[in-house]
């Protein structure tokens, strides 16, 4: 057995917080540049310009890139050969506390019906999973909710099939129109459970950006969804253009005979999310 | 960067400034604007209901709708982008009816608001979503008039110099967000 401290995965948590929130990934940046070389439109090859030289700003500042610094999402894969000294998910919950605070990140975390928050963005959501190995991997992403808000989940007749789910995830884009500020990362969870439809379709924005499914037929159909969603011609902002996704990441699991559940998660061009192993 | 004209706008503005902005005018808006979202927009329909003023005189003004990040010692603002417009929607009519001449976020409006704008000559103006640190970099000082309380989403008078948005929605009705997209509609 490997002990892991516990004070050791709060400091973790909270660094993670803010370089989510402050530093945009190399991955997300070089897509956001790419797509302003396509882009035709004036305004939105100009909303494009603006975007990359707000991450520069929050990256050569060390500050928040968008003032929606999220609901904290944290995967930990904990290897079964780890011993820990105390509670992960209260190490988790106090690095988000302890993160938050120093740096200056908004708290926007509340009760859902009275909405008085919480005051400390806690507590985070946190999916803990028992893998092989000695140590604890950690992913942390901050979620607004300006794109979480619209997300979608149907359960479809299986006799839909495929095209039922392509109709579905294009519809789900279409409405949201400006409002999860595009260009986007659309995350797609097919099959499992209603509950295991979201969590994949989380766990797909949470992919590099610009990495297939590693199924062919998958990413063929990754490929093919982009480009319908492109050409919806939404834009960036909503303002009309050729880009109004990054990518389409999709997971797929099993279901049940009866069943053809899909989610749709979306996310903003501020994909912030940060990994580290201890 | 475009070479599109920018319109310099102050407010207080006039029904004639309003009609003389269309939508995908680029702006750069200097002088005040007042913050609101969800908390405040209730309590500012509560304080209407009751017969009572606003904390701000509304007319002619902009109502951005941004709730910050905490500022750093020594600075004046966190990072400051806009939200989502269309939590405002249910408020934001009755909002208009005491002279407010537009609101600044991201996103949508409903119909009703639309139809709202053109009956009192109000403009929607967008801001870069995400683009929250640059836009903090036009706001030149900040106070909390109203709601202390609600932290982030607290009233704030906020005096800004050169703040870039583009008119989504004027007060005739023509909307950016429609015009753009059958522009660039594929199929």
């Amino acid at each position: 057995m490997r002990k892991v401290l516990t004070s050791d995965i709060t400091a973790k948590v909270s660094e993670l917080c803010i370089e989510a929130a402050c530093h945009l990934g190399a991955d997300v940046i070089d897509a956001i540049k790419a797509a302003a070389e396509q882009e035709v439109s004036p305004l939105g090859k100009d909303v494009l310009g603006q975007l990359v030289t707000n991450f520069e700003l929050a990256n050569e500042e060390h500050r928040p890139m968008c003032q929606d610094t999220g609901i904290t999402i944290v995967y930990a894969e904990l290897g079964r050969e780890v011993e820990l000294d105390g509670s992960l998910d209260e190490a988790i919950h106090e690095g988000v506390r302890q993160g938050y605070e120093e740096g200056f990140l908004r708290k926007s975390v509340c009760d859902p019906l009275t909405r008085v928050n919480t005051t400390d963005n806690t507590p985070a959501i946190i999916h803990t999973t028992i893998v092989d190995g000695d140590s604890l991997s950690l992913t942390v992403a901050t979620k607004g909710a300006g794109s979480e808000n619209m997300s979608g989940l149907a359960m479809l007749k299986p006799s839909q099939g495929v095209e039922g789910v392509k109709d579905f995830i294009i519809q789900v884009v279409k409405d949201a129109g400006g409002n999860p500020c595009p260009p986007i990362v659309v995350g797609v969870g097919i099959g499992g459970s209603f509950e295991k439809s979201a969590m994949l379709s989380k766990k797909a924005i949470m992919r590099e950006v610009g990495v297939s499914n590693p199924e062919p037929e998958i990413a063929a159909l990754e490929a093919e969804l982009l480009q319908s969603i492109n050409d919806l011609g939404i834009g960036p902002m909503g303002f009309g253009g050729m880009i109004t996704a990054l990518a389409v990441h999709i997971e797929k699991h099993p279901c049940h005979i009866a069943s053809l559940p899909v989610a749709v998660n979306m996310q903003c061009h501020a994909d912030r999310h940060k990994h580290a192993v201890l | 960067m475009t070479e599109q004209k920018q319109i310099k706008i102050t407010p207080p503005l006039s029904d004639a400034d309003v009609e003389a902005l269309n939508a995908g005018d680029k702006v750069l808006i200097t002088g005040v604007l007042y913050t609101a979202r969800d908390s405040a927009h209730k309590k500012f329909i509560e304080l209407l209901d009751a017969g009572k003023e606003l904390p701000f005189d509304p007319k002619g003004q902009l109502i951005y709708y941004v709730g910050p990040t905490p500022t750093k010692p020594g600075e004046i603002i966190g990072s400051a982008g806009p939200t989502t417009s269309g939590r405002m929607d249910a408020f934001t009519p009755r909002i208009l009816e005491t002279g407010l001449k537009g609101t600044i976020g991201k996103g949508q409006r409903s119909p009703e608001v639309l139809e709202s704008m053109k009956e009192h000559k109000a403009i929607y103006l967008a801001a870069v979503g995400g683009a929250a640190a640059l836009i903090a970099q036009s706001i030149k000082k900040v106070e909390i008039i109203a709601y202390e309380e609600l932290g982030t989403e607290a009233v704030r008078r906020l005096e800004v110099v050169d703040f870039p948005a583009i008119v989504v929605n004027d007060s005739k009705g023509n909307d950016l967000f429609a015009d753009g997209v059958a522009k660039y509609k594929k199929g």
